[in-house]
C-alpha cells in the first residue's frame, strides 16, 4: 500500500505530500529554472516523479506547465534562446549534462500534444513512425507493433479495417488516440501529455481518460490539464504551479479536498484561473 | 507644386474614410448628403475591377492574336489570278487587304467606296498583298496590288501551289512530268499520277538523305574519333615513343579502311542522286514562263482552288506534322522546328534537374537549420534581389565563368587532344542549363522557403518527440508536406527558364545546330553541344531572315508551339503537384 509522506518543505516555498509508488521515482527535478531569452518561465522547481503513477500538472494559463513538461524530453531545445539551470535526473542521468544524446532521451519518452498531430500518412505508418526512425523495416515487426500499440490506445477495433488509409481521415478523438498509440509504440518509460483532451468533445475526452486509467502502471504518466475533474479522476499525484513556481505537490485527493496552501485552495475551488 | 497637391488630396481622401460611418448614421433618414465619393468604397471597387479587367483583356488579346495567327497559318488558302489594267497577270495567295495613303498626289475623286473622309489630305486607297512565290523567276515572294489597277480577278482550277525545298513556293500550272525518260504531260497527266510521282520522289529523297546524313556521317564520326585517338596518344606518350608509333600504324590502317568505306558510300550517294535527277517536273507560271524542277525538290503540291475541306485539313495536318518532326530549311523560315522543340525541352529538363536540388537544399538550410537572425535576413534579401538582375547579365556570367573558366579547365584536363577546338570551353547545353538554373534559383528558394514555413510546427514536434533526428524529420515529415509548394516554385522556374532567350544567346543557343544534343553516338547525351531553342528561333526567323513577310506565319506558329510547350510542361507539373496535395490534405475533422 503506497503511503503518503509527511508534509515537508524541500525547495523554497513548495509543500510536498506525495503519494509514493512501489518502484521509487523515475525522475528527480532539482532547483530547475528556465529562461526564454531574458524572461524567466520556471523558478526553482523541485519535484520527484513516482514511477508507474499518474502525475497531473495543474495551474492557471501561462504558469509554466507546458514549459516544465517540454523540458523533460528537451523539446525546448527547438526554441532559440532557451537557457536552463538546475538539474533534471532521469533514472539517475542528468539529462542536461554534457554529452547527453537528446534523440536517445526522447526515445525513452512518448509525448502527446494539445492538438492531435498525426502525420499525413497511413494509420500504420503513423503508429510505426518511432520504429521507422530507428531503422526497423521488418514488415512483420511493424505490423505487430502497430497492432499492439493500437490496442493499447483502444483504437484497434475502430481502425483495424482501414489501417492503410490516411490518418487525417480519422475523427479528432481517434486522431488523439492514434497519437497516444504512436507515443507508446516506441516502448517508452514515460508518457508526457500536454492537455491531451483540450481539443476534444466530452465523449472523446471520456475515452482518453479511460485509456489513461488503463495505461496506469505500465507507464509513468505526466499529464498537464486544465480540467480539474479530469485531474481528480485520473491522477495519483497532482502538482499545482503558479507563476512559474511549484506551489504544492502531493496526493491528488488531498490537493482537491484539503490543500495545504491557500493559493491551491483558491485555484481548485475555481476562485481564479 | 503639382505632386504635393496630389498627395494632399489623396491624404484627405484617406482621412474621409474613418469619418464615414458616424456621418452616414447621422444623415440616415434625411436625403443622402453629398458625401465624398471615396467614402462609399464603390469607386475603388470599380477601379480595382477595371484594372484587373484591363490586365486580363491584354493577356486575352495577346493569346487570341497568337492563337488565331498560329492556328490559321497552315490552312491552305485559295489562289487568285489578277489581271491588271496594263495586261500583266499576277497569281498568288491573297494575304491581306489594307487601305493606305498613296505617296503621289493622285488626281481626281478616286474610289468612291470610302469617300467618308472629309479631310483634304490624300484619299486612302485599297491594296492587297499577294504571295506570288516563284522567287527564282521574279526575285520577290510578295507583291502589292492596287485595287484601282485591277481589271479582273479569277480563281482558275488548274493553278497549283507547289512547296519546294529551295526558292520557296511556286505558283503556277503543271506542264508535264518526266519519269526517267517517260514523259507524261498535258491532259493525260492525272492528279493521282502526279501525287504518286511526288511521293516516290520523297522516298528517293529520304534514301539519299539516309546515306548522306546517316552512313557518311557515321564514317566521318569514326574518322574523327580515330584522329583524336592518335592525337591523344601523341600527347600522352610523346611523338617519338613506341606507343605513338604503334598508334600511328593503327590509325593508318583504320583510316584506310574508313576511307574505302567513305568512297563506296559517296559513290552510292552520287549514283542515287544522278538517278534522282532524271525525275523532273515542268512548271509554268501564269504568264507562261517554264521552270524545270527535280521532282524530289517538291515537298508538297496541291491545286488550291479544287480542294475540298477534307483535303485542306489533310494538308493542314501534314504541314503541322512537318513542322513538328522535320528540320528547318531555307534559313529556318520553312520546314520544321523539331530540333528547336527538342533543344528547348532538353534544356528545360536539365535546368529543372539542376535547379531543384540546389534551390531546395539552400532553402532547407535557410529555414530549417540556420539560426534565424540578421545574417539570414540579409541572405534572404539578397536572394530576392537576384531576381531583379537583367537576364543578359546571367548570360555574360555563364559565358565567362562556366564556359571560359570551368569549361576551359575541363577541356585542358579531359579533352586535350581536341584543342584548340573547344569542347566544353564554349557555350553548350550544360552551360545553358546551369546558367538558367542560376537565373531561376531565387524563384525556387523563395517558394520552397514559403512551403517549409507553411508546414505546421506541431508536425515537426511530433516527429522529434518520437526520437527522430532533425534530418529524419525533414526527410519524412517536412519535405513531403512541402512538396506541393516546392513543385509550384519549380513550375514557375521552368516557365521562366523555358521562355528565356537573352542569356542563352551567349551560352550555347545557335541559329542552326547540325546535331541534336541527344543521339545514338556514345555517350548519347552530348552536354557540350550547342542546340536550338524555340525562343531564339522566333527571334531569328522574325528579325534575321531575308523576308519578314514570308517568315511571319513561322513566327506565329513557333510562338504558339513554345507557349503550348510551356503550358504542357506546367500542366504536367501541376498535375503531379495536385496529386501530392490531395495526399496531404485528405479529411480533417
Ligand atoms: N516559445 C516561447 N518563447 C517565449 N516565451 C514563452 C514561450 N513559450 C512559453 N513562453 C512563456 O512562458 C510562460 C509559460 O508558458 P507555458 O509553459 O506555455 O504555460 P502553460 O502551459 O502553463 O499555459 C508564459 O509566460 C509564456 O508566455
Ligand atoms: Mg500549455
Amino acid at each position: 500500500m503506497p503511503e503518503t509522506g509527511p508534509p515537508s518543505v524541500r525547495s523554497e516555498g513548495t509543500i510536498y505530500h506525495v503519494k509514493r509508488g512501489r518502484e521509487g521515482t523515475v525522475m528527480e527535478i532539482e532547483d530547475f529554472c528556465l529562461w526564454y531569452e531574458l524572461a524567466q518561465a520556471l523558478f526553482n522547481v523541485s519535484m520527484g516523479v513516482e514511477k508507474g503513477l499518474v502525475t497531473a500538472l495543474i495551474g492557471p494559463s501561462g504558469c509554466g506547465k507546458s514549459t516544465l513538461l517540454r523540458s523533460i524530453n528537451r523539446m525546448n531545445d527547438l526554441i532559440d534562446g532557451v537557457k536552463v539551470s538546475g538539474q533534471m535526473l532521469v533514472e539517475g542521468f542528468d539529462i542536461y549534462g554534457p554529452g547527453v544524446d537528446v534523440i536517445a532521451l526522447r526515445k525513452t519518452m512518448g509525448m502527446v500534444f494539445q492538438k492531435p498531430n498525426p502525420f499525413p500518412m497511413s494509420i500504420t505508418d503513423n503508429v510505426t513512425y518511432p520504429l521507422k526512425v530507428d531503422g526497423i523495416t521488418d514488415k512483420r515487426v511493424l505490423a505487430q507493433t502497430a497492432e499492439t500499440a493500437l490496442k493499447a490506445a483502444a483504437l484497434w477495433d475502430e481502425v483495424k479495417d482501414r489501417l492503410h488509409e490516411n490518418a487525417l481521415g480519422l475523427s479528432g478523438g481517434q486522431q488523439q488516440r492514434l497519437c497516444i498509440a504512436r507515443a507508446v509504440a516506441g516502448d517508452p518509460d514515460v508518457l508526457l501529455m500536454d492537455e491531451p483532451c483540450s481539443a476534444l468533445d466530452p465523449v472523446a475526452t471520456g475515452k482518453i481518460e479511460d485509456l489513461i486509467d488503463e495505461l496506469r502502471g505500465k507507464y509513468t504518466i505526466l499529464i498537464v490539464t486544465h480540467n480539474m475533474q479530469q485531474a481528480a479522476r485520473v491522477s495519483d499525484n497532482t502538482a499545482f504551479m503558479y507563476l512559474g513556481r511549484l506551489i504544492e505537490y502531493g496526493l491528488t485527493s488531498t490537493i482537491f479536498t484539503n490543500p495545504r496552501v491557500e493559493k491551491t485552495m483558491e485555484y481548485v475551488t475555481g476562485r481564479f484561473g | 507644386m503639382v505632386p504635393t497637391t496630389t498627395k494632399d488630396r489623396s491624404e484627405g481622401r484617406e482621412e474621409a474614410n474613418p469619418r464615414t460611418p458616424p456621418e452616414s448614421r447621422s444623415t440616415s433618414g434625411k436625403a443622402p448628403k453629398a458625401c465624398s465619393l471615396s467614402a462609399r468604397g464603390e469607386p475603388f471597387l470599380w477601379g480595382f475591377g477595371g484594372s484587373l479587367a484591363i490586365g486580363i483583356m491584354m493577356i486575352l488579346g495577346f493569346m487570341t492574336l497568337i492563337l488565331w495567327n498560329g492556328i490559321a497559318a497552315f490552312y491552305p488558302k485559295p489562289l487568285q489570278v489578277v489581271t491588271l489594267r496594263d495586261g500583266t497577270l499576277v497569281a498568288g495567295e491573297p494575304i491581306r487587304t489594307e487601305s493606305f495613303q498613296p505617296q503621289e498626289e493622285s488626281p481626281g475623286k478616286g474610289d468612291k467606296e470610302h469617300g467618308e473622309s472629309p479631310s483634304a489630305g490624300p484619299i486612302p486607297a485599297l491594296r492587297t498583298l499577294y504571295r506570288i512565290g516563284n522567287f527564282d523567276l521574279y526575285n520577290e515572294d510578295f507583291r502589292w496590288v492596287l485595287e484601282s489597277s485591277v481589271e479582273k480577278t479569277a480563281t482558275p482550277p488548274d493553278l497549283f501551289f507547289v512547296e519546294r525545298l529551295e526558292w520557296g513556293p511556286f505558283v503556277g500550272t503543271v506542264q508535264s512530268i518526266d519519269l526517267a525518260g517517260s514523259q507524261i504531260g498535258g491532259p493525260s497527266l492525272s492528279t493521282n499520277e502526279l501525287y504518286s510521282a511526288v511521293e516516290q520522289a520523297a522516298e528517293r529523297r529520304a534514301g539519299i538523305r539516309s546515306v548522306e546524313r546517316g552512313d557518311i556521317a557515321a564514317v566521318n564520326y569514326e574518322m574523327e574519333e580515330a584522329r583524336l585517338a592518335l592525337k591523344k596518344a601523341g600527347l600522352k606518350y610523346g611523338p617519338r615513343s613506341p606507343e605513338y608509333q604503334a598508334a600511328e600504324k593503327g590509325y593508318a590502317d583504320r583510316s584506310a579502311v574508313l576511307a574505302e568505306r567513305y568512297r563506296a558510300l559517296e559513290a552510292r550517294a552520287h549514283e542515287l542522286k544522278s538517278q534522282d535527277a532524271k525525275f523532273t517536273i515542268t512548271l509554268a507560271d501564269v504568264s507562261g514562263r517554264e521552270k524545270v524542277q527535280k521532282l524530289s525538290d517538291v515537298v508538297r503540291m496541291y491545286p488550291a482552288n479544287l480542294l475540298s475541306v477534307f483535303q485542306k485539313l489533310r494538308i493542314y495536318a501534314s504541314r503541322w506534322w512537318e513542322l513538328l518532326s522535320q528540320e528547318p530549311r531555307e534559313a529556318n523560315t520553312e520546314g520544321g522546328i523539331m530540333p528547336a522543340i527538342f533543344g528547348t525541352c532538353v534544356m528545360t529538363i536539365f535546368m529543372a534537374l539542376a535547379v531543384a536540388p540546389f534551390g531546395v537544399v539552400a532553402a532547407l538550410y535557410l529555414r530549417e537549420y540556420a539560426r534565424q537572425g540578421r545574417m539570414v535576413s540579409a541572405v534572404r534579401i539578397g536572394i530576392n534581389n537576384l531576381a531583379g538582375i537583367p537576364s543578359i547579365v546571367y548570360g555574360v556570367f555563364g559565358l565567362g565563368f562556366f564556359a571560359y573558366m570551368i569549361g576551359a579547365g575541363i577541356d585542358g584536363l579531359l579533352f586535350p587532344e581536341r584543342l584548340p577546338n573547344p569542347t566544353y570551353g564554349t557555350g553548350g547545353l550544360l552551360w545553358s542549363s546551369l546558367t538558367l538554373a542560376l537565373l531561376t534559383v531565387p524563384v525556387v528558394i523563395v517558394a520552397t522557403e514559403e512551403a517549409l514555413a507553411a508546414v505546421p510546427q506541431s508536425s515537426r514536434e511530433g516527429s522529434l518527440a518520437c526520437g527522430a533526428s532533425k534530418w529524419q524529420t525533414v526527410k519524412y515529415i517536412v519535405l513531403p508536406r512541402a512538396m506541393p509548394g516546392i513543385m509550384t516554385g519549380l513550375i514557375l522556374a521552368m516557365a521562366r527558364g523555358a521562355g528565356e532567350v537573352a542569356p542563352l544567346m551567349l551560352v550555347g543557343v545557335v541559329k542552326l545546330a547540325p546535331e541534336l544534343p541527344i543521339d545514338h553516338f556514345f555517350p548519347y547525351i552530348h552536354l557540350e553541344r550547342s542546340f536550338m531553342h524555340l525562343g531564339f528561333h522566333i527571334y531569328d526567323v522574325g528579325f534575321q531572315s531575308r523576308n519578314s513577310e514570308a517568315a511571319k506565319p513561322m513566327v506565329f506558329v513557333t510562338t504558339l508551339v513554345l507557349i503550348t510547350l510551356i503550358a504542357v510542361m506546367n500542366a504536367a507539373a501541376i498535375y503531379i503537384r495536385n496529386r501530392l496535395k490531395r495526399k496531404f490534405s485528405a479529411g480533417g475533422f
